[in-house]
């Protein structure tokens, strides 16, 4: 084991900031992280074993204890309950011998549950060992628990298992934009880096992750920091569930994707640049090195690139199973091998991000608009969407909708045009850019996407209505719960109480008193926390409070006060023990 | 002419590069907070010292004071909010006070007090957590633990040790101890260290001291926080 | 006697530390019983709550008994007030919780030291234990806290006082304490 990771170690010029990619190394080849792996990666990287142990304890993908050989989670996205999860979930632990949340006796398999993994056009989906696999059905699941039982290696397994189909339905400027590489560095180079940035401010470029900064600003920003060592960080931990335009774009235009991570190096003048990738997409990363290679070895990275003196160069981190990594001064954090705890605020990452120094942080479509900006120019960017939201918008749909997969729109479209254009019917309502986002019904289909009224950071997640709304809500309200760095007291036990509370109503133990409570948790956690997540999480409960007063007030009963937890249940072990099941030895849940 | 900033229509003087909290501090007026002490990187994360600045909602211990802000502290509302966020403190560990021999001396009591919280309104989570008693001078009660990382920095920026860490994410945060065998006896922890003596609650306490002070006559059980807090910070920040 | 206002008060998984407590009011007894009069109490042995104001409730829940109770007093009282640590957060007896019920009874009557004849009782006529302790605000809804272990012979009279004279009950910083 020593060897092992003193090469590894050694692979990563000992840097601790390399400490994520070293302990997804051990896992894949222990299943686990060991005592002897911490012990001498401390000693090795010089850091606490603490602080190894805490980086462990805070990604999903890392363990201290062995998951089996053949480690299986199973997305937990509502667009995966809604493609049957529940059912397959349950076929498949009985099929392996092996309940959610455990490691087979032999040691084998394990299986859990996993935040969304981006698949939710192609679900229901999940990972084996990491990997990507899609489409799962009872026959490939049949497939899949024999392939484990003759211990196949898992590239031996059937490629179509982890086949993952791009979905293109709707293309506008930046899909149907057949750039090839290095044309968007040469118009910069052309047009002189200071008239380029020019462009990307008329373009009116905000950022695509959601929050929607101005691009150029925060450009400008960066490179009129004093302090000259500066970053290039490429936001691909695309987690918001329901999302899944980043995987398509970085699967088919990754090149456009580098090229605007290089223009804007060129622009702010860094020379090292990050993508941060989440841990689901590895299936990513093999391409996407190649495709740096390739772009090293035509110039277009590396030392003086095009021959106009820029040095820039990009490295690919994955993530590990963290949805707060996607909060960008959390991804800073991890990048730097750390826990991914979102950063006080001042100072921002144009000042002090990735080692303190000033740091660009933004999406993968915003790097693709970058590029196609230098190249057609702002205006070409801003003849589309509104005033207030220039240019195009991609989606990633997903739900009760007959064509599920990528669109892109200009921005100012309506929902209901959309909904047309991915053959939903009867709807109910959509999620409109994740749980973090907003919840609407479908008296609300003329609203448009735009920063102005339905800002998105893409996701799009249609319900009709055979689906019940409080499922959803409790589903989201689970991912925060899950999802929470636990780092500020509000989002910590607030997401917690909110997970609990709403469980309580929805169960049929609310009283009157129940949705007054749920609500006062909403405003705390939402004007409390510490970071987005917090200040989102209570979202859906909100957002449907508000346009479904009825549905959660029908949830309570007519008494003053009913008990959160099963009373009669909590006598149980009492009655086992006293082997006693008399009246007296029960309780029923309210006075009668 | 300093530069001033109100804060609840009170002009607070401030220096370039102070926080709403150190100026606030300063000049003598207490802004309640657990996780923050003067001498140690301000953390930012317990959000009892949030304020109003400027109508957003900010951490006092974290948030740059500057020329011409509006904060609001002393209002109902938000000693109401801070009231509840003290309750999830009180609700997510075990904070059974007539059995902790910090009571009285305990920062978390003192601020409850201080906020005129009577009961704990949330439904109690009674973790199952442990205790380390193993070290000959110093135990941690985890029941107690609020995550504040005080010790965490004061090892680190006091001790010029690094004996303890906050590990896990959300709810299931914990602290934890560096040793090889993840006990505080095997750590190079001293009973004189700072980090053994900045618990702000009963999480971290010395061995064979609990009761030499009679409950009654402890430091919060007649002073308030806000009295003793600038008292005791207000040196620390000149 | 019919205008004056009726109390009940009752120990759940309480020590009665609280009820001592309450009658450190010493002549202020005197005092106050011209303006109440007792119902269900240690103080009466009467055995069924009826009709009261202010019903003051000693203890968590730790067994079917005592929700029985609380819900008599809760079903009785206008005013349900919860009085001392154990009643606001489970207190002392809460600590068990830490421990499965299971070890709890096994120690008790089947493993521990100098048990004879060991045997889970099963009596009928014996409330059986809840998991876990908890607080009286999980199981009925309450009006009013009164902190302490237990709370001081002034916090039950400035709260009784307060009551009686038509205010809304406050307690000042040095009568707040949880221990």
């Amino acid at each position: 084991m020593e060897s092992f990771i003193q090469n590894l170690v050694e692979t990563h010029a000992r840097r601790p900031t390399r400490l994520l990619a070293i302990l997804r190394a051990v896992q894949a080849r222990y299943f686990h992280i060991p005592d002897q792996a911490i012990r001498f990666l401390s000693k090795e990287l010089n850091i606490p074993t603490t602080r190894i142990i805490g980086v462990i304890e805070f990604y999903s993908f890392l363990h201290l204890t062995p998951r089996g050989r053949y480690d299986i989670l199973i997305s937990d996205s509502i667009t995966d309950h809604m493609l049957g999860k529940h059912n397959l979930m349950d076929y498949l632990s009985n099929k392996l011998s092996v309940s959610p949340g455990n490691v087979r006796e032999d040691g084998l398999i394990s299986l859990d549950n996993t935040s969304c993994t981006g698949m939710c056009d192609q679900g229901p989906a999940g990972l084996i060992n990491g990997h990507a696999i899609t489409r799962l059905d009872r026959s490939r699941i049949d497939a899949i628990a024999q392939l484990i039982d003759e211990q196949k290696a898992l590239e031996d397994w059937p490629k179509e298992f982890f086949q993952v189909a791009d979905n293109i339905y709707q293309s506008d400027l930046l899909l149907s934009s057949r750039i090839s590489a290095g044309e968007g560095l040469q118009a910069t180079f052309a047009r002189g880096l200071k008239e380029t940035l020019l462009e990307v401010d008329q373009s009116g470029l905000r950022g695509r992750g959601g929050a929607g900064f101005n691009t150029a600003m925060k450009w400008r920003f960066c490179s009129e920091e004093s302090e000259q060592e500066r970053y290039v960080v490429c936001n691909a931990d695309e987690g918001e569930p329901g999302t899944f335009k980043d995987r398509v774009l970085l699967n088919s235009y990754a090149d456009q994707v580098f090229e605007g991570m290089t223009i804007c190096a060129a622009l702010i003048g860094a020379r090292q640049g990050f993508l941060y990738l989440r841990g689901e997409y590895l299936h990513l990363y093999q391409k996407l090195e190649n495709i740096l290679n390739q772009r090293r070895q035509t110039g277009l990275l590396g030392n003086n690139i095009l021959g106009k003196g820029l040095n820039f160069d990009i490295e690919i981190c994955l993530g590990a199973g963290a949805y707060i990594c996607g909060e960008e001064s959390a991804l800073i954090e991890s990048l730097e091998g750390k826990c991914g705890i979102p950063r006080n605020r001042p100072p921002y990452p144009v000042s002090q991000g990735y080692l303190n120094k000033p740091t660009v942080v933004n999406n993968v479509e915003t790097f693709v608009a970058t590029a196609n900006i230098a190249l057609h120019g702002g205006a070409w960017f801003a003849a589309k969407g509104t005033e207030k939201s220039q240019g195009t918008k991609i989606l990633s749909i997903s739900g009760d909708c007959l064509r599920p997969g990528i669109y892109e729109y200009p921005f100012g479209v309506t929902v209901r045009q959309i909904l047309e254009d991915c053959d939903a019917h009867d709807v109910l309502g959509v999620q409109i850019g994740g749980p973090s986002g907003t919840f609407i019904s479908n008296q609300e289909l003329d609203r448009i996407l735009g920063f102005e009224d339905l800002a998105t950071g893409g996701s799009f997640i249609v319900f009709n209505s055979t689906r019940n709304i409080l499922d959803i809500v409790r589903n989201f309200t689970d991912f925060f719960a899950h999802e929470s760095c636990g780092f500020c007291t509000p989002c910590r036990v607030g997401t917690s109480l909110l997970k609990n509370q709403l469980d309580k109503i929805v169960d049929g133990h609310g009283s009157a008193g129940d949705v007054v409570a749920l609500e006062e948790l909403t405003r705390l956690v939402k004007n409390h926390s510490h970071c987005g997540l917090g200040q989102t999480a209570a979202n859906p409960i909100i957002h449907t409070l508000e346009r479904y007063p009825d549905l959660y007030q029908s949830q309570l009963k007519n008494i003053s006060y009913e008990p959160g937890f099963d009373l009669n249940a909590s006598l149980e072990t009492a009655r086992r023990m006293a082997n006693r099941n008399d009246a007296g030895a029960h309780l029923a849940q309210v006075e009668e | 002419m300093s530069k001033t900033f109100t804060l609840d229509g009170k002009p607070i003087p401030f220096e370039d590069g102070q926080t709403i909290m150190e100026a606030a501090t300063a000049a003598g007026v207490y802004i309640p907070h657990l996780c923050h002490h003067p001498e140690f990187t301000p953390h930012g994360s317990c959000k009892l010292c949030n304020v109003n600045v400027n109508g957003r909602t900010c951490s006092a211990c974290t948030f740059p004071a500057t020329e011409g802000q509006d904060v609001l502290s002393e209002t109902t509302e938000i000693n109401q909010d801070r009231q509840k966020i003290t309750q999830m403190l009180f609700i997510e560990g075990n904070h059974l006070c007539p059995g902790c021999e910090k009571s009285g001396n305990c920062q978390l009591q003192a601020v409850a007090y201080h906020l005129n919280m009577l009961d704990n309104h949330f439904p109690h989570f009674y973790p199952k957590r442990e205790m380390d008693a193993s070290h000959p001078d110093v135990m941690i009660d985890h029941n107690r633990c609020i995550f504040c990382s005080l010790c965490v920095r004061a090892s680190q920026q006091a001790d010029g040790k690094n004996v303890f860490a906050i590990s896990g994410r959300g709810i299931n945060k914990h602290l934890i101890v560096n040793s090889e065998s993840g006990q505080l006896k095997d750590s190079d922890i001293n009973a004189g260290d700072r980090a053994a003596h900045i618990c702000p609650t009963g999480a971290i306490l010395i061995k064979r001291t609990g009761y030499t002070v009679p409950i009654g006559e402890r430091i919060y059980d007649h002073k308030q926080i806000d009295q003793v807090s600038l008292e005791t910070e207000h040196e620390s920040h000149d | 006697m019919t205008n004056k206002i009726r109390v009940a008060t009752t120990s759940l998984a309480g020590c009665f530390g609280c009820h001592m407590s309450f009658l450190d009011i010493d002549e202020r007894m005197l005092q106050l019983a011209e303006a109440v009069e007792f119902d269900r109490s240690p103080i009466t042995d009467i055995e069924r709550c009826t009709n009261c104001d202010i019903g003051l409730i000693e203890g968590g829940v730790c067994n079917s008994e005592n929700v029985h109770v609380l819900r008599e007093f809760r079903k009785n009282c206008k005013t349900l007030v919860a009085v001392g640590a154990c009643a606001i957060n489970g207190g002392l007896p809460a600590m068990r919780n830490f421990i499965p019920l299971e070890e709890c009874l096994a120690e008790a009557y089947l493993d521990g030291i100098g048990v004879e004849n060991p045997q889970i009782p099963s009596d009928p006529e014996l409330p059986l234990l809840l998991d876990k302790v908890r607080p009286i605000h999980e199981i009925v809804k309450i009006d009013y806290f009164l902190p302490g272990c237990p709370p001081s012979a002034d916090v039950f009279w400035k709260f009784l006082t307060d009551l009686l004279e038509g205010r809304e009950p406050s307690l000042p910083y040095e009568l707040v304490h949880y221990d």
